[in-house]
């Protein structure tokens, strides 16, 4: 520990002597109230420290202790249904410990070290133990089982000593071996620094959302990186808050970060009352909120970016799927800003520093399916929101995080404005991974690549056909261009729009998605051959089964899909009535 | 030191003066500067280091010399005063009494910054107000603890609108109406006396001028007491919520001079501007205030929030309405055109938004159909404004005939769900039954938002009541 004194205060941005001996990025409490500080610049004598928590009424004089290690996050079992701030402060705890409101110098422990574990160990003496082996399992939550992984960086050796299955807390010892380490249930590990695996693996297998515009024609992998640019009011925080509650992740780290302080109530109130479609519980149980909302410390904000992806690294390293929401992303690159900007640094485009891509980068290439150290596989997929300023995607931290996502769900103001959601656009979103993803859906379902490219091709129809209609009216079209505007808009209100408050349509299997699908694009085959035989477009479009074809994604649940294959066999049964009706009015 | 005064400057300018170390000085404390006149000025610490202090003050700097200026550093935030008795009073930005009477009697004091409410304490607001403004209730509801901003513009009639729903805001919850003790905090930053003065006579009227608390930085006041007024604001809007178990209902007008003032003294401390000049931490500056609305565990009170914002030039990416849109749980946006129609309240739906809303409705809390209905609406209308633009080049004439029920849905929408009184206080059943007659006139393969349930249930009485009135000769 080396004490310095602090220099000069300005904001969150303090400046103090006498820690040349300390390094960068080093933690330091800084002042009597020992507020939780890191060095970013050493400069001779001086070192910049960059101030967690609200530091009115810091004094120069007063004295800074740098602890001579990285910032860093508790490890252990206890994280799942958990909310901290952007240093993992337990808000819950603190809450308890000093009210409802947070005062700078609150300290608390992110994990309960007087909590026992039921702890089977997995190895025994004469074991020969590297990092990435398995020392013992813990059922976290009913769901989860933690995985004690030796931590990345140890010395291997042979373990020398072991405690028999028990209850620990996470400070007691439990494995010991011939290199002098007394392995615990608890690590630490700086939050900047990725942790290490064995190799990266290809994106192969679809993070199932439930959202079926997302998966269907915008897919993302696990392991995936994705961005969600949106004007404010067009639905970024409630399309993360559905694939939280609904993506078959095995863990999910939701970051809040400077968002609204509601939103994160809101998931606190309702996450521990949804149950899990495929497990049947709770999904809090396999959350982890990071809350550092708009009002809490910037420098706080900017961490907890990291603070997130680094629990999501820690699970992902048990051989989990794991998915980060980073909601906001721009926020974060706001605190970069901010902090720039007190150090006084030369700025690049819209007064942002010059190496925000750098650190964008530096983000999303922690996302992944790699092979982890322990040999099984995992992945970190990341979900990042990105608050454009004016709803215009040329701004810096749009553009920057499109070079290194792979997956784009531009959300659009018009949907949003009709309340169509989730108002992704069909016309700007694109996915990469729809090659890679192809192998998986074609072994459920042959005929996927097909549906997705027809039913791409009719949005992209349609857009084309929406430029002549806003000039000269739907009227002057032909009845088979007219008609591809009526299957649009199935595709739109029957598919696309998914109400995430509907207890039937709020999370949609495959199987399900496919089939709605299939159904409109029977529609479509059937009514063109009957627009080319001369049926004129009203009497398809007076068809009962169009209406229906519209409900069909709320009226029939995921496990009843033979009622969806019966309303497809009744579109056949109402076109050949059709036919009939025609022939026999032709001949009276 | 509290006492101790230090005579000299080192430097002068705008709202910064930096004097020399002579103590140790905490950053963000209050500090009193007497220039030659004699006046005594607050300001705060926003710098301090071995050898200076910088000191932006809250109120005009004209006078200030460099010799002869004394600095008094007080040791402490700046603080508000509170207690019962500020109900009725009125206050300078800085939380002084401006209405001529003493100081309020107490031995309380807050730190105006407030502090951040953890996450984990707060609780989620779902109690519904009833504002009796159909766009409102029916369409971007309005909930205990939100903080929904009007987004205006020059000459619009925001203020009106605000004071209507100060006047009809009420609570219905299904056991029946509570009598819950309730205030208005309401802060005017670089405003007009006269519009001051219409919200006091507003207040005076419908008898709740013993309830509210004003903070008056007028127009005519520094621009830079403005940064401090919907602080102050805040801070007696969290005592009686939190302490005194309130339902608080704060006005702020106009927030875009609060940000002025923020822009103003950025730049005179030369920082690096972000967009259109203001600072990179407006946005946080911002949150700061905002995010002091809601409700927490342990109080039975609530702070809802209406801020009003004039957008320069009716132009919503503006880094003012953008970024307020960004933190606060939707926004209430007033239309010029619609207002040039002669349509008041004149509330732009589809650009409207309440985030709270999908909680706060529904049965038990508003009516069953609520969700629907809205939905409805909604897509019927934003088919509505395609439809016009269509009309607009080919001529009505030419439209199809489902378009021409869209276009006639649109006017009818405008002139009887949109259009009322400025005293005219809508029930939420009366509001969603309007929707249903409107949403009568178009046909039933149409509404697909709505559950055919409730199509059953609530679209035959609507066409009853519309035949009824055609038959009584009455146009629908």
């Amino acid at each position: 520990m080396i004490t310095g004194r602090i220099t000069r205060v300005a904001g969150p941005v303090v400046q103090a002597e006498g820690l040349g001996g300390a390094g960068l990025y080093d933690v330091v409490e800084v002042g009597d109230m020992r507020l939780v500080g890191e060095i970013i610049r050493m400069d001779d004598k001086t070192a910049t420290i960059q101030v967690y928590e609200e530091n009115t009424g810091m004094k120069p004089g007063e004295p800074a202790v740098s602890l001579g290690r990285p910032l860093s996050v508790t490890l252990g079992p206890g994280l799942l249904g958990k909310i901290y701030d952007g240093m993992q402060r337990p808000l819950d705890m603190l809450k308890k410990a000093s009210g409802s409101f947070i005062r700078a110098g609150d300290k608390g422990k992110s994990l309960d070290h007087a909590q026992k574990w039921p702890t089977k160990l997995t190895v025994k003496v004469g074991d020969d133990i590297k990092p990435g082996s398995l020392i013992a399992t813990i059922q976290e939550t009913q769901l989860t089982e933690h995985r004690v992984i030796m931590p990345p960086g140890l010395k291997p050796g042979k373990v020398t000593k072991v405690l028999p299955d028990g209850d620990y807390d996470l400070d007691t010892p439990i494995v010991f071996t011939d290199s002098g380490l007394a392995l615990k249930l608890m690590q630490y590990w700086p939050v900047r620094l990725p942790r290490p695996t064995n190799k990266r693996l290809p994106p192969t297998e679809p993070l199932m959302t439930g959202l079926r515009v997302i998966d269907m024609l915008f897919p993302i992998s696990k392991g995936g990186t994705s961005a969600v640019p949106g004007a404010f009011g067009t639905g970024k925080t409630m399309t993360q808050h559905a694939i939280a509650k609904y993506c078959d992740a095995d863990i999910i780290v939701y970051v809040g970060c400077g968002e609204r302080g509601n939103e994160m109530t809101e998931v606190l109130s309702e996450f521990p009352h949804l149950v899990d479609p495929r497990t049947g519980r709770s999904i809090m149980e396999r959350t982890i909120l990071i809350a550092n909302t708009s009002n809490m410390p910037v420098a706080a904000r900017e961490v907890s970016i990291y603070t997130g992806i680094t629990l999501a690294e820690y699970y992902r390293d048990m051989g989990y799927d794991v998915a980060v929401m980073a909601d906001s992303t721009s926020r974060w690159a706001e605190a970069l800003r901010e902090l720039s900007g007190r150090l006084e640094e030369m700025p690049a485009e819209e007064g942002f520093p010059a190496y925000l891509p750098t650190r964008l980068a530096e983000f999303y290439e922690r996302g992944g399916r790699v092979e982890t150290q322990s040999g099984k596989p995992g992945s970190v997929s990341i979900i990042g929101a990105v608050s454009p300023p004016g709803g215009d995607f040329s701004e810096p931290v749009t553009q920057h995080t499109k070079r290194f996502i792979r997956c784009f769900w531009g959300l659009d103001k018009d949907l949003a404005y009709a309340r169509h959601y989730p108002a992704i656009s069909w016309i700007d979103s694109y996915s990469e991974y729809v090659d890679d993803l192809r192998e998986w859906w074609e072994k459920m379902d042959p005929t996927w690549s097909d549906t997705r490219a027809k039913t791409m091709e009719i949005l992209k129809k349609e857009q084309r056909l929406e430029q002549i209609v806003r000039l000269i009216g739907p009227d002057a079209l032909p009845d088979d261009q007219r008609l591809i505007l009526v299957v649009a808009d199935l595709i739109k209100n029957g598919f696309l729009q998914q109400n995430s408050f509907d207890d039937v349509d709020k999370y949609c299997t495959p199987q399900k998605q496919m089939l709605l699908l299939a159904a409109i694009l029977e529609f479509h085959k059937k009514a063109e051959a009957a627009v080319k035989s001369g049926t004129p477009l009203a009497m398809i479009t007076a068809l009962p089964i169009r209406e229906r074809l519209s409900r069909l994604k709320s009226e029939i649940p995921n496990e009843r899909l033979d009622d969806i294959r019966a309303a497809t066999r009744e579109i056949a049964v109402q076109f050949d009535e059709l036919q009939r009706r025609k022939a026999g009015e032709a001949t009276r | 030191m509290k006492g101790l005064e230090h005579t000299g400057l080192i430097h002068a300018e705008g709202p910064i003066v930096i004097a020399a170390r002579t103590e140790t000085v905490g950053y963000g404390e209050l500090v009193a500067v007497r220039g030659r006149d004699g006046g005594r000025r607050i300001g705060r610490v926003v710098e301090t280091s071995l050898k200076a202090v910088a000191v932006q003050l809250f109120a005009a700097n004209t006078g200030l010399t460099i010799d002869e200026t004394s600095v008094e550093y007080l040791g402490k935030p700046l603080e508000l005063r509170v207690g019962l008795d500020m109900l009725g009073r009125i206050f300078d930005g800085l939380g002084r009494p401006a209405d001529g009477y003493p100081e309020i009697l107490t031995n309380e004091f807050r730190d105006v910054n407030g502090a951040p409410i953890n996450p984990a304490a707060r609780v989620y607001p779902k109690d519904f107000i009833q504002t009796g403004v159909s766009a409102i209730d029916g369409m971007n509801t309005l909930i205990r603890g939100q903080k929904l901003p009007l987004f205006s513009g020059n000459g619009l009639p925001h203020n009106r609108l605000a004071a209507q729903i100060v006047r009809q805001a009420k609570i219905i919850s299904t056991e029946g109406a509570k009598d819950e003790p309730f205030a208005i905090v309401f802060a005017a930053m670089g405003i007009k006396y006269d519009v001051a003065r219409y919200f006091q006579d507003s207040f005076e009227k419908s008898g709740v001028l013993s309830r509210v608390v004003m903070f008056f930085s007028l127009a005519d006041s520094p621009s830079i007491e403005r940064l401090v007024t919907p602080k102050s604001a805040l801070t007696a809007a969290e005592y009686l919520a939190y302490e005194k178990n309130m339902h608080v209902l704060v006005v702020m007008t106009d927030m875009t001079n609060y940000c002025e003032a923020l822009r103003e003294v950025s730049a005179s401390r030369g920082e690096v501007p972000s967009r259109k000049g203001y600072p990179g931490y407006l946005y946080s500056d911002l949150a700061a205030l905002y995010e002091r609305a809601g409700k927490i565990e342990g109080s039975s009170g609530s702070i809802t929030q209406i801020p009003i914002l004039s957008m320069p030039n009716d132009d919503v990416t503006n880094p003012i309405p953008d970024l307020t849109g960004y933190i606060t749980e939707g926004q209430i946006s007033i239309d010029r055109e619609l207002f040039e129609k002669g349509i008041y309240p004149p509330i732009a739906v589809l650009p409207s938004l309440s985030r709270l809303m999908k909680d706060g409705i529904g049965p038990g809390m508003t009516r069953e159909d609520h969700k629907d209905v809205s939905s409805q609406l909604f897509a019927c209308y934003a088919r509505v404004k395609n439809v016009r633009n269509l009309a607009a080049i080919i001529g009505e004439e030419e439209l199809a005939p489902l378009d021409k029920q869209y276009l006639r849905f649109g006017e009818r929408f405008e002139a009887e769900f949109l259009l009322q009184g400025e005293d005219e206080n809508r029930s939420i059943g009366e509001t969603l039954d309007l929707g249903w007659k409107l949403l009568a006139c178009l046909p039933r393969t149409e509404l697909i938002r709505v559950s055919k349930k409730l199509i059953e249930q609530y679209l035959p009485r609507a066409v009853e009541n519309a035949e009824a009135a055609r038959a009584a000769g009455v146009e629908v």
